[in-house]
Formats: structure tokens, C-alpha cells, sequence
């Protein structure tokens, strides 16, 4: 599955992988912006070196990476095709290559951070916790509850699923959940909790992470300006 | 409706993102006062629910199946602040995740579906809960999906991505396919829930008359219209077909000036942010109005 | 010393049903006994009062101390209960944060809470483990895990709801020299014959939520006819 392809490979390491999340998050989003700003075919040519130079230095799988990124697609071309037809080639494919450079840049940050090391590095960014939390205990259960509505599914398949039954089963799946939800209460309460939830928080920010984010925003703003 | 990175220009996903994510922020934090993180596990298994719930398949035709959505089964169950934090985290996972949607675009995301959604979701179902249960969380769905889509509609024809009025009327008419099988479902599931547990689908009590709720939605429609239209306006495309590339990074257009703004980019941006702030502006007044009648 | 002492315990469910009905039960410092009997008979909802999960009427004895709502923080220390759903157990992203969530909500400070949790791990042998997710963990080691969880808050009496549910037969012999290891009270609430009589020294029965009769795990096997041939 797709999710579990890229969770694998956040867990391996190289010179990307150990950067604090932070830093990665840092330098995605002074990307983000750059590409966003501007719409010169060298730029983007620019960007692409530097996508494939992280990919290489992240020791990821190239045509991996680019299979995952054709799911990206479906919504990309509709609206490229959109603004093709609409006698805008150019701009067609400036958006094309806007939204893949983005969508590639940010699968190379999920495919060398752990999603819990990020969301760590949210929260340390000033999003507010409770939110993290959430994020979290979402992201703890998603798999989990996924896998209960895919034996839902298969088993409506086998005896023919109608409007009415979808309905039950959907009841069913939040029966099911909203019981784990009082189960998950039950064993924090046995384990103490008091109100409050404490994180373990393992990050550090280290030389060669602001040096990695300084070095690499400078690489894209000037690409930006020069290109 | 998730709105990936690339196709948003600055002005609008700027200003989403700062408008919408420090509104939820805000959201987050009152839940951070109340010093009880109980709940916390309740919201995230709940947002896991609707990830799962979105694989279960509606039959809605030969062939053709629906799915839920469930910003408005999100709300009837926990109210309008948690639906909007579960929502947020729920736009967060499938932006991270599964790449579905774009990490500066997220703003926008948040704004159509967490806040934008959840609310005009909640809206029915806050007026008719009490008399006319089944059209309030089937009208729930369907003003839910119609203004999140009419919203992302019209942040993308704001950034300049050419529709013709046929593709318009298209999507149009393909949005309202979408929210009548939301309202449809929704319907269907918070009835099964209910019938499973009726605590897990909380009463509220009457609050104002339902004319009054027929006068909300109605203002909600017109609102999301006249965003729309506004958006489609011929004028913008234009100007943007002829200048061939984006109109932000040349000079200001000679011919064309507003009352001291004559740089387009701030004209957009301008625009953008009017629309958003009738929007909040809406969305702050129901809220105070809920408010103030459920103290009464 | 007594560990458990608990004498008329009562308690009805909010739809009105009787769960339990007049329960006195004894559990001696250092002892294994389990607990038998049909499900809804009562033994589950038995455990959840010994950490005050659920509080019925009669009086609940642990570790000589009574337990009352102001005593509940402290008895919760002393009473580690391993519940049959793993996955509703380990609810934190990582093995090593949920096992050092006990400690911190005992107010430790960091550092000494994530050494508890290491040493903990170690106790089970899940120290590899320790930054893996939950969810790609199996049946055993999240049993394991969840253990872990609870010997890091340092209990006397350790509680296992069903504790050999969903694991393969060498899982279960791992769990097996693992408590026999652990120098603690226990209490093991089961279905599983097999495994009590490995463990336990004495077997009590349950029945429409009251005792029915207390002995070894093989006079209990026999007098209720608790095998499945």
C-alpha cells in the first residue's frame, strides 16, 4: 500500500533522514513558495536538479518515488487539461509542473521523516497541542479502523451491498470506534492520567541542521531570482 | 476537492493561510484551556472512523458508488469546534500521508472543509434538529459539500485557472450530484447510528424558529453564488489571457486602476480577502447567535 | 500480608443489569489465582473495580489501604491491569512513548520516566522494539508492550484480562516464563485451563456475577466442567 511504501522508507537512514524534521519542514515550504512565485521554465528545470540531487542524497528509489507520485496525478491533469483546452498551453504546463515539483518535494519530506518525528516538530512549532494529539491518536488508529471497514467491505461484497446495509455498516465501524475510544480512556486512567497528556519529546536542532536549512534556502531563492 | 500545491497563486493561499490555520489555532486553544485532554484520543479515533467510513461503498447507481465525506456526521455527533479540529487533522493526514492535497494550499483546504463545511453542515441541523430531523441532516450534507466545492471553485478561478461556463456549469452541476449523495448518506448513517445508541447522536434543543433556518441557508446559498459569480468574473480571465503569464510578476497594467490600488496582485489579493472576510464574518455572527440562544 | 481484600462487592450497570452480586474475594501477597467462569459472569467487571475503573458497593481492600476516590491515584500505582485489547492499551505513536506514560503521570521527570521504560522493555524483552509503532507490532509483542507499560509504574498486583487471546502457541509460552518470572501478585482472569494451571496456584469461579466455588484450577476444571472436550 501506498502510505506503508513511504512509511518504510522514512525509517531509513542517510544524510536527508537525519536532519531534525524542522529543517525539513523549513526548507519545504521556502520551496513551496518559490515555485509558487514564479512561473520561468528554467526555475523549474533548477528545481528539478535539486529534487533529484535530494533524492539521490536520501538514498530513494527514483522510480519509487516517481510510481507514488503518479497518484498524484488524476486531480493535476484535469485541471491541466482544463487549462489546455482553454487555449493556454503555456500556462498549461507551467501548472503541471508547479503542482509535480510540489507534490514531489513533498513526498521527499515524508519519505525521510517519520510522520511522529514531524508531528514533534509541529508541535514545537507552535501548533498548539491538542491538535498534535489529535493528529496523532488519528494517525495511531488509522490502520487499524482501515482494516476493520476493509473486511466490512469484502464481506457486503460477498453478500451484495445495498444503500440501507452501507448505512448499518458505516454504524457498525462507529460503534466499534467510538468503543475503542472509551477502551483507549479506561487504560489511561489505569495508567495514571490525570487530565493531562506529556510528551516525549526527542528532537534536538543541531549545527548541521541550520546549516542544512540556510544552505538549501539559499540554493532556491536563487535559483528564484537567477532563473 | 482537496486542492494540491501549484494552482493556487500567493494572494489566495497567503491569505487563507493566514486567516484560516490561526482561526483553528484559536479553535485548538480553547480546547487547551479546559485542561482536560480527555477527549483528545475520542477526536483522533474519530477522525480514523472517518478515514475508515470512507471506504464503505454507497451504491447510487449501475456501477457507481458514493462515499461519505462526513464533515456533517462529524458535526452532528461532536459539535462545531471538535468537528472543525477533527476535520483539520483529517485535511493534515491525507495532505502528509497520502498526498492529497497541498501543504500550502492547506489553508484553503481548511477554510473550504474544516470551517467552511463543518459549519454550514451544523447550520440545519442547529435550526430543524428539533422539528424536521431527517431534512436537517440531509440538508446538513448537502450544504456541507456544496459550499466546500463552490469554495475551492472559486479560490482556483481567483488563481486564474481558465473554466469556460459550460466546464462551470459542469462542475456545478456535478457538485450538487456529490452533496444531494452526501445528504443521502449522512442521512443514512447518523439514523443507523441512532438507532445503535441514541446518546451517541446528542438532541439539542429548538433554537429559533426554522423560518429563521430556511433564512440561514438561504443566505449561505446566495453568499456561495455570489462568491462564485464573482470569481467567474470575465474581466479577470481576461486580463490574464492576455498577459500569458502570472500577472503578479510584471508592472502594474497601465489601463487598468482602482482608487489607489493599481497593482493587480493586491487587487486579487483584495478580492480574495473581501470574500473571506463576508464569509468569516457570517461564519462569526451564526456562531454568535447559536451561542448566545443555547446560554439563553 | 494481604494484597487483595475484597468483601460484598456490588455493582449494577447503568441499563439495570446485576453485574455483580455479593463478592468477597482474598488474594495473599505473592499469589497466582485465576479467574474462571462464562462470559458475562462477572469477571471482568470484577478487575476494573480493583483500580477503581468501576465503583460498586462493598468495600475494596489494596494493600491494606482502602480504596475511595481519595486513595485512587495511589492504588492505581499499586495495581497494574494489562486489558485484553492490546491495541486500546498502546494508544501512544511510538512503544517507547506509551510505555513512559505511566511514569510521567506519575510525575516523573523525563529522563527517569523514558529509564523506566527502557528497563521495562528490557524486563519483557522488547528493548528492540522501542521506536517501532504500535501497529506493526504482533499480537505477542504488543502484549508484551503493553505489559511493560505497566511494570514501569512499579505495581505490587498485576491483573491480565485474558491475556492469551490471539497468540500463536510459542507467544504463549514466551508469556508464560515471562510471569512466571514476575514477582508480583497476579490475578488472571482466562478462558485458557492450560495456561492457568502453569501459573496458578488456586482457581475462583464465577457465576451470574457471584462466587461460585473456589479451589485448585483442576478441582474448578472438573467440578464445572470447564474444558472444552
Amino acid at each position: 500500500m501506498h502510505h506503508l511504501v513511504i512509511e518504510g522508507w522514512s525509517h531509513r537512514s542517510s544524510p536527508l533522514h537525519a536532519r531534525d524534521a524542522r529543517a525539513k519542514l523549513g526548507v519545504l515550504l521556502v520551496l513551496l513558495i518559490a515555485i509558487s512565485t514564479t512561473s520561468s521554465q528554467l526555475s523549474f528545470y533548477g528545481y528539478a536538479l535539486l529534487l533529484a540531487v535530494a533524492i539521490g542524497i536520501a538514498r530513494l528509489p527514483l522510480f519509487g518515488l516517481l510510481e507514488r507520485a503518479v497518484l498524484l496525478l488524476p486531480f493535476i491533469a484535469t485541471f491541466t487539461l482544463i487549462t489546455w483546452w482553454s487555449g493556454q498551453p503555456v500556462r498549461a504546463l507551467a501548472v503541471f509542473e508547479k503542482s509535480l515539483l510540489s507534490g514531489i518535494a513533498a513526498l521527499i519530506l515524508v519519505a525521510t521523516t517519520p510522520i511522529t518525528d514531524l508531528l514533534h516538530g509541529l508541535e514545537s512549532l507552535a501548533v498548539p497541542r491538542p491538535l498534535v494529539l489529535v493528529i496523532q491518536f488519528l494517525y495511531r488508529y488509522l490502520f487499524v479502523l482501515s482494516e476493520q471497514a476493509q473486511h466490512m467491505r469484502m464481506a457486503a461484497r460477498a453478500r451484495g451491498s445495498r444503500f440501507h446495509s452501507a448505512g448499518s455498516a458505516v454504524a457498525v465501524l462507529f460503534a466499534r470506534s467510538w468503543e475503542r475510544a472509551d477502551g483507549i480512556y479506561q487504560a489511561m486512567l489505569a495508567r495514571g492520567f490525570a487530565g493531562r497528556f506529556y510528551t516525549v519529546s526527542a528532537t534536538h536542532f543541531h549545527v548541521a541542521d541550520a546549516a542544512f536549512f540556510c544552505a538549501v534556502s539559499a540554493a532556491v531563492i536563487a535559483i528564484r531570482i537567477a532563473l | 476537492m482537496h486542492i494540491p500545491d501549484g494552482f493556487l497563486t500567493p494572494p489566495v493561499w497567503g491569505a487563507f493561510d493566514v486567516i484560516a490555520l490561526p482561526a483553528v489555532a484559536l479553535v485548538a486553544r480553547r480546547a487547551e484551556a479546559l485542561k482536560d485532554d480527555r477527549n483528545l484520543p475520542l477526536l483522533g479515533v474519530m477522525g480514523a472512523f472517518v478515514f475508515a467510513a470512507q471506504m464503505i461503498n454507497f451504491p447510487v447507481g449501475p456501477g457507481t458508488s458514493g462515499h461519505l465525506v462526513g464533515g456533517t456526521l462529524l458535526v452532528i455527533v461532536l459539535g462545531p469546534a471538535a468537528a472543525t479540529m477533527v476535520m483539520t487533522a483529517i485535511l493534515a493526514i491525507q495532505a502528509l500521508v497520502f498526498q492529497d492535497g497541498g501543504i500550502i494550499a492547506l489553508g484553503a483546504n481548511v477554510f473550504n472543509m474544516a470551517v467552511a463545511g463543518v459549519l454550514a453542515g451544523y447550520l440545519p441541523y442547529r435550526f430543524w434538529a428539533a422539528q424536521w430531523r431527517s431534512a436537517a441532516i440531509f440538508t446538513g450534507g448537502v450544504l456541507s459539500v456544496l459550499t466546500s466545492a463552490c469554495l475551492a471553485l472559486a479560490e482556483l478561478l481567483t488563481s486564474g485557472v481558465p473554466m469556460s461556463r459550460r466546464i462551470l456549469m459542469l462542475s456545478l452541476g456535478l457538485f450538487l450530484v456529490s452533496a444531494f449523495i452526501e445528504g443521502a448518506i449522512t442521512l443514512a448513517a447518523v439514523r443507523a447510528i441512532e438507532r445503535m445508541n441514541p446518546r451517541w447522536v446528542p438532541r439539542l434543543e429548538p433554537a429559533g424558529s426554522r423560518v429563521m433556518g430556511v433564512v440561514a441557508i438561504a443566505a449561505v446559498v446566495l453568499v456561495m453564488g455570489g462568491i462564485l459569480i464573482a470569481s467567474a468574473q470575465p474581466d479577470g480571465i481576461e486580463r490574464l489571457v492576455g498577459g500569458g503569464s502570472p500577472v503578479w510578476s510584471h508592472a502594474p497594467l497601465a489601463d487598468y486602476q482602482i482608487r489607489g490600488i493599481d497593482s493587480p496582485w493586491l487587487r486579487r489579493a483584495g478580492a480574495g480577502a473581501a470574500g473571506l472576510v463576508l464569509i468569516y464574518g457570517i461564519s462569526v455572527l451564526t456562531g454568535r447567535l447559536l451561542a448566545r440562544q443555547r446560554s439563553s | 500480608m494481604s494484597a487483595v481484600k475484597v468483601r460484598g462487592l456490588r455493582y449494577r450497570y447503568p441499563d439495570g443489569t446485576q453485574a455483580l452480586d455479593g463478592v468477597d474475594f482474598d488474594l495473599a501477597d505473592g499469589e497466582c489465582v485465576a479467574l474462571f467462569g462464562a462470559n458475562g459472569s462477572g469477571k471482568t467487571t470484577f478487575v476494573l473495580h480493583l483500580n477503581g475503573l468501576l465503583e460498586g458497593e462493598g468495600s475494596v481492600e489494596i494493600c491494606g489501604q482502602h480504596l475511595e476516590r481519595s486513595t485512587l491515584a495511589k492504588v492505581r500505582t499499586q495495581v497494574g491491569l494489562v486489558f485484553q485489547e492490546a491495541d486500546e492499551q498502546l494508544f501512544m505513536p511510538t512503544v517507547l512513548e506509551d510505555v513512559a506514560f505511566g511514569p510521567l503521570n506519575l510525575g516523573l521527570p523525563q529522563p527517569e520516566a523514558t529509564a523506566r521504560a527502557a528497563k521495562a522493555l528490557e524486563q519483557v524483552g522488547m528493548s528492540a522494539v522501542i521506536h517501532k509503532a504500535p501497529y506493526h507490532l504482533s499480537a505477542g509483542e504488543k502484549r508484551r508492550v503493553a505489559l511493560a507499560g505497566v511494570l514501569a509504574m512499579e505495581p505490587r498486583i498485576l491483573v491480565f484480562d485474558e491475556p492469551t487471546t490471539s497468540l500463536d502457541p510459542p507467544a504463549q509460552r514466551d508469556l508464560v516464563r515471562l510471569l512466571q518470572a514476575l514477582p508480583q501478585s497476579k490475578i488472571l482472569v482466562t478462558h485458557d485451563t492450560g495456561f492457568a494451571s502453569i501459573l496458578a496456584t488456586r482457581a475462583v469461579f464465577f457465576e451470574h456475577g457471584r462466587v461460585a466455588g473456589e479451589g485448585t484450577v483442576d478441582e474448578m476444571v472438573r467440578r464445572f466442567h470447564w474444558s472444552h472436550v
